[in-house]
């Protein structure tokens, strides 16, 4: 094993173009890992804790990349000595001519919207500008201190401007995807949320349902605490009332802060629209919510687009929340198959609403899970690279992403992750999400599909069975092509439920009598 | 100034400040987009910069 390192100087890459340039000198082979950062003080500790000597990027600065190889010797000189092609730049058809806002403005007046991802340290500051000169912002840099975010959310509400975000991943604005966002269809129904994977599940599941998305409009993880108080999801709220392509609204969300509650049922139970409420992780909350009997409450992404549709189609019916039963039969075949040591369930997800509303469940059902993002009463995994028992890791977590891709770009930790779940004797299925659309990876089944083939072959040599089950967050209209992602799956011998919630459910009945 | 309802109703017309593949991906679904080449602020003193942050 062999490592290298190469700087960069006084060359700025933004962050989605390193992740690329990391994946791709990972594929070379020979090359076991890579990183790629631009060489602020916070990514020098992290190299520094990975076993780059501290003199070796003693003189770096935040302008300067830094490239960490490890691997085999003469692959990792290969790829160091010749560090330029990697950073080549396809052909942008972008116009590049501005270096500042007036610049910018300037070559285009009409300009109604920003979407900022710079580093967390400076967004705010570019947000500002932007909100200055009249414009709505779609931001998705996070590290965005709490401060400021309510800085520039009373300033945008002063201003009448709409702000999604900081931490905004998603949003759909009059049929375009901004973001890491799905193909969708245009219809009538309109919907806000603060959980990015959250509202493309909610989008793509409207598309399959043959129905479609007037807006979707995210406002960033933290909008709903008593600390911002609401700003982006109240705003968004209004503009939805007053969209007249909009004749449902729905909001996705995770419980808002104790303080923020009755402003949010104030404000839900004025709209003069019929209205779906889904707050993950938390049917208490609906009880405190005291939202009038009209509002439709659900707790899973599945059951507020299934209550959604039904709406849109006339069919004003409450549905009674999702069922796994028609799948139970094919699990029972597969359970057949497994060693009787073999009784945890884990989970490897990319979408952290997903891991989230999958911890949910589980906890409805009276299973406990380790987690590196546990939800209150689960049990945090001091060593986010290690399962325990039941397991749940969001593979989107900082702890991951920043020394690596994020999974929705590069699948290489969560294949690892597969084989290392394989080869523990106890483990019984594994869990996992699958995330289609703009910006996302070009084929996520596909890249995880020879890990998945590996880890039932591991457990099979070993007298046992692993079984797999999945769900696909996108839709037919996605370039990664919906329908071949499932091929893909189902060829391989992976169960793909409807929904994330459906596959975590369907989770929980393979284990669920296996516990003891 | 820009009423955020035009925004809804006739799209957006994006100016794209960081990550260059959000404004690519805007492009390709007939979004109008400049791109403004971001590079961080050089920085000789970091106590300078955080003054120099607070008071801008």
């Amino acid at each position: 094993m062999s490592t290298g390192i190469k700087i960069k100087k006084n060359s700025y890459f933004d962050s989605v173009f390193l992740m690329q340039v990391a994946k791709g000198i990972s594929n070379e082979p020979g090359i076991d890992q890579v990183i790629a950062l631009m060489g602020t003080e916070n990514n020098k500790a992290l190299l520094i804790k990975m076993g780059v000597k501290e003199k070796e990027i003693d003189s770096v600065s935040s302008n300067d990349v830094v490239i960490f190889i490890e691997g085999s010797k003469s692959p990792v000189d290969l790829v160091l000595n010749n560090i330029d092609r990697w950073f080549t730049r396809k052909a942008t058809s972008l116009r590049v001519k501005a270096h500042t806002m007036d610049e910018a403005l300037t070559i285009q007046p009409k300009a109604n919207l920003a979407v900022i991802s710079v580093p967390g340290r400076y967004a705010a500051r570019e947000a500002r500008e932007a909100l200055e000169k009249g414009l709505n912002i779609f931001l998705f840099s996070n590290n965005v201190s709490v401060e400021e975010e309510l800085s520039l959310k009373q300033y945008a509400d002063q201003q009448g401007l709409l702000i999604m975000g900081p931490d905004c991943g998603t949003a759909i604005i009059a049929g375009v995807g901004i973001g890491f966002a799905n193909s969708i269809r245009r219809g009538k129904i309109g919907v806000v949320g603060v959980a990015g994977t959250g509202l493309q599940e909610f989008t793509s599941l409207i598309h399959q349902a043959g129905l479609g998305i007037s807006q979707a409009i995210g406002t960033g993880s933290r909008d709903l605490s008593d600390e911002i108080g609401g700003f982006s999801t109240f705003k968004a709220l209004e503009l939805l009332e007053g969209n007249p392509e909009t004749e449902l609204i729905v909001l996705v969300s995770k419980p808002p802060g104790i303080k923020t509650l009755d402003n949010l049922a104030k404000k839900l139970n004025k709209c003069p629209k019929p209205l779906v409420s889904c707050i993950l992780g938390a049917r208490q909350f609906h009880n405190k919510l005291k939202l009038k009997q009209s509002i439709v409450s659900t707790d899973t992404i599945a059951e507020a687009a299934m209550n959604a549709a039904a709406i849109v189609e006339g069919k004003n019916i409450k549905l009674p929340g999702i069922s796994v039963t028609n799948y139970l039969g094919r699990i029972k075949k597969e359970k057949k198959l497994l060693a009787t040591n073999q009784r945890y369930l884990r989970g490897i997800f990319a979408g952290g609403t997903f891991c989230y509303q999958a911890q949910q469940l589980m906890a409805a059902g009276g299973l406990q899970i380790h987690s590196n993002v546990p939800l209150a009463g689960m049990i945090k995994l001091t060593d986010p690279t290690t399962s325990i028992a039941n397991s749940m890791v969001d593979m989107g977590e900082d702890y991951f992403t920043q020394s690596s891709p994020h999974p929705m770009i590069d699948s290489r930790l969560s294949k690892q992750r597969i084989i290392k779940e394989a080869r523990d004797p106890e483990v019984a299925v594994i869990l996992l999400d699958f995330i289609l659309g703009f910006m996302s990876s070009e084929n996520p089944a596909g890249e995880l599909a020879p890990a998945i083939i590996e880890a039932k072959k591991i457990r099979k040599n070993d007298g046992g069975h692993l079984i797999f089950i999945a769900s696909v967050c996108g839709t037919d209209l996605d370039t990664q092509n919906l329908k071949e992602q499932l091929n893909t799956l189902e060829e391989i011998g992976v169960i793909v439920m409807p929904s994330s919630a459906h596959a975590a459910l369907l989770a929980l009945e393979v284990v669920r009598d296996r516990q003891n | 100034m820009h009423e955020v309802k035009e925004l809804l109703e006739t799209g957006p017309s994006v100016i794209n400040i960081g990550v260059r593949d959000f404004g690519e991906s805007l492009k390709k679904q007939g979004v109008e987009v400049t791109h403004l080449e971001w590079e961080p602020p050089i920085v000789v003193d970091q106590e300078i910069a955080d003054i120099l942050d607070k008071l801008l």
